[in-house]
């Protein structure tokens, strides 16, 4: 193992320890949005791990991201079992999910594979709507406990670390080698004996896992639950564009892109609540225009520029 | 003759798109360290037949056995790691990937599975043994057309497939490139490898093949040795119509 494949992981050490002082240093405002920034950062790098090598847009970030606040919510107000219980079984419910999803729909390619997953997570959306409104009575549900903003950052600043490492490893080893090549031909992958399928289901799985395990620790965060607000769609949307503006190329992609998006994101909504909205397609037309992969994708053509001038 | 037993049968194969039958109850058998040639007319149902081996289509009718065992059912990539390895009529490299990634690539799931630096080595090797060492490191986007068929091949080598397909490998070269393409297969040849290849070179044909089938239609019109399969009447008819027969 040479020193360049260290560099990495030891950055995102010195980096994560910093992160870890935040709630320490921050005021309430600023620990409020590191929250949110910490959150997106886990979604968005977890999201990558699947769709950055294999091109594959997955817009079922929200449904996975809902059903682990949901569960939790539903668990504890309706069954009075515990926070960490629910936090355990609603990732293992969103992995099963996402293997049958994936066994049904990665057949699909480009532009119906992100129809459908966004279908997918309005489908189970109105469904958690419609049994909570039909037989569990209640439109809401409360999740109370003792954890206040400071540990809710730490345990998905935790999250955020395992994905890292984990997409560190997986970059590292044969699936993560295969899941280059099938986002350069599925073909030719087919044809050098990867298992495409398995591959990309057993990278879906992950990404559900994680959203889920997301959304569950968040939860405590919203004290009041409704399917409606778990589920959004706009927050699938959020992490794909946050993924795209940073470069869903590189595991450290993610990361830049959520950090300078949140910001923003925070600022346009107490300066113009209304044109939110509007922002986001504006970020869109940014990244298709002139961020076509991301600022990892501009960091690497400077780079190389720079190389290049100094041969 | 160098044949020592069958390694590869296709029996009774049929395909069909809708209502267009591109092969018609197809059967031949190539042996171990055999260099089977398939040719015909455009359109006479070659790439598909081959895209059967590979399992790239299923066949509607009929049975592909691979010593005996049946692969027909078998999806692509288990068929590559039981050692069919190809190359694609259009060249299909990975863009994104190096040419040195590229042929590790087809080294670390094929049908031996390396990894790391056995794999690495491997890839040069393979590399050397097309010829493009020197371009290791290069981008995708710097190799020419014969360099790229190199390094497809290359990736396919790197499995160490038993059987090889070749489909239409020398198509679109040079006369130049072509004289380099034809040692190339001449040296894989002489290693005593199996390889199915679909070419429209005759002179290729000649030189390289130990068998031809020839399909017209989706049939098989003839069998037999180029020499003998090219001067068949009906072989004639099927490439230059009736008139010339």
């Amino acid at each position: 193992m040479n020193s360049t494949s260290w560099k990495e992981p030891s950055i995102a050490a010195i980096v994560a320890i910093l992160a870890a002082s935040v709630p320490l240093v921050f005021d309430a405002y600023w620990l409020s949005v590191s929250v949110t920034a910490m959150m997106y950062i886990a979604l968005s790098t977890s999201w990558a791990l699947f769709s950055g090598p294999t091109h594959y847009i997955s817009l079922a970030t929200g449904a996975f991201f809902g059903i682990g606040g949901y569960l939790v919510g539903t668990g504890m107000s309706d069954y009075n079992l515990s926070f960490w219980l629910m936090a355990a079984i609603a990732p293992i419910v969103a992995t099963i999910l996402a293997a049958l999803i994936g066994l049904a729909t990665l057949r699909l390619s480009g532009v119906y594979f992100v129809i459908f997953t966004l279908g997918l997570a309005e489908m189970i959306r109105n469904l958690v709507s419609w049994i909570q409104n039909n037989f569990l009575g209640s439109r809401g549900l409360y999740v109370l406990t003792d954890f206040t903003e400071s540990h809710i950052y730490w345990m998905l600043l935790i999250i955020a670390c395992c994905v890292y490492l984990l997409g560190w490893l997986v970059n590292r080893s044969r699936l993560g080698f295969a899941l280059r090549i099938i986002g350069n031909d599925e073909s030719v992958a087919k044809h050098v004996g990867i298992n495409t399928a398995m591959s990309k289901v057993i990278l879906f799985m992950t990404t559900g896992f994680f959203a889920a395990l997301v959304g569950a620790v968040i939860a405590p965060r919203y004290t009041y639950i409704e399917p409606n607000q778990v589920f959004s769609p706009e927050l699938s949307f959020l992490v794909v564009i946050m993924a795209l503006l940073g470069g869903a190329g590189r595991l450290w992609g993610p990361l830049v892109g959520v950090i300078p998006f949140t910001l923003i994101w925070e600022f346009v909504s107490i300066q113009a609540p209304n044109s939110t909205t509007l922002f986001l397609g504006l970020v869109f037309l940014l990244i298709v225009y002139v961020l076509p992969h991301g600022f990892v994708g501009r960091i690497d053509q400077i780079n190389k520029k720079l190389k290049e001038r100094s041969h | 003759m160098r044949q020592t037993g069958s390694v590869l049968s296709v029996n009774g194969v049929t395909k069909r798109f809708g209502g267009l039958v591109a092969v018609d109850n197809l059967s031949f058998d190539v042996a171990e360290h055999e260099v089977m040639g398939i040719i015909g007319p455009n359109g006479s149902g070659k790439t598909t037949m081959m895209n059967m081996i590979s399992g790239s289509f299923k066949p509607t009718a009929g049975a592909i056995s691979m010593k005996g065992a049946r692969i027909s059912d078998l999806p692509a990539q288990e068929i590559a790691r039981r050692g069919v390895g190809r190359t694609f009529q259009l060249v299909r490299l990975l863009p994104s990937l190096s040419v040195l990634e590229n042929v590790v690539a087809g080294a670390v799931f094929g049908h031996r599975k390396r990894w790391g630096r056995d794999a690495e080595d491997q890839a040069h090797r393979m590399l050397e043994r097309v010829g493009l060492e020197a371009m290791a490191y290069a981008p995708i986007s710097a190799l020419t057309y014969i360099d790229q068929k190199r390094l497809e091949l290359a990736r396919v080598l790197a499995g160490e497939p038993e059987i090889l397909l070749l489909d239409e490998w020398l198509a679109g070269l040079n006369p130049t490139e072509m004289e380099t393409g034809i040692e190339l297969i001449h040296d894989l040849r002489r290693e005593g490898r199996t390889i199915i290849l679909v070419e429209h070179v005759m002179d290729a044909i000649r030189s390289l093949c130990d068998r031809c089938v020839v399909m017209s239609s989706g049939a098989k019109i003839a069998e037999g040795t180029p020499e003998d399969v090219l001067s068949d009447r009906e072989v004639i008819r099927a490439y230059l119509g009736d008139d010339d027969a």
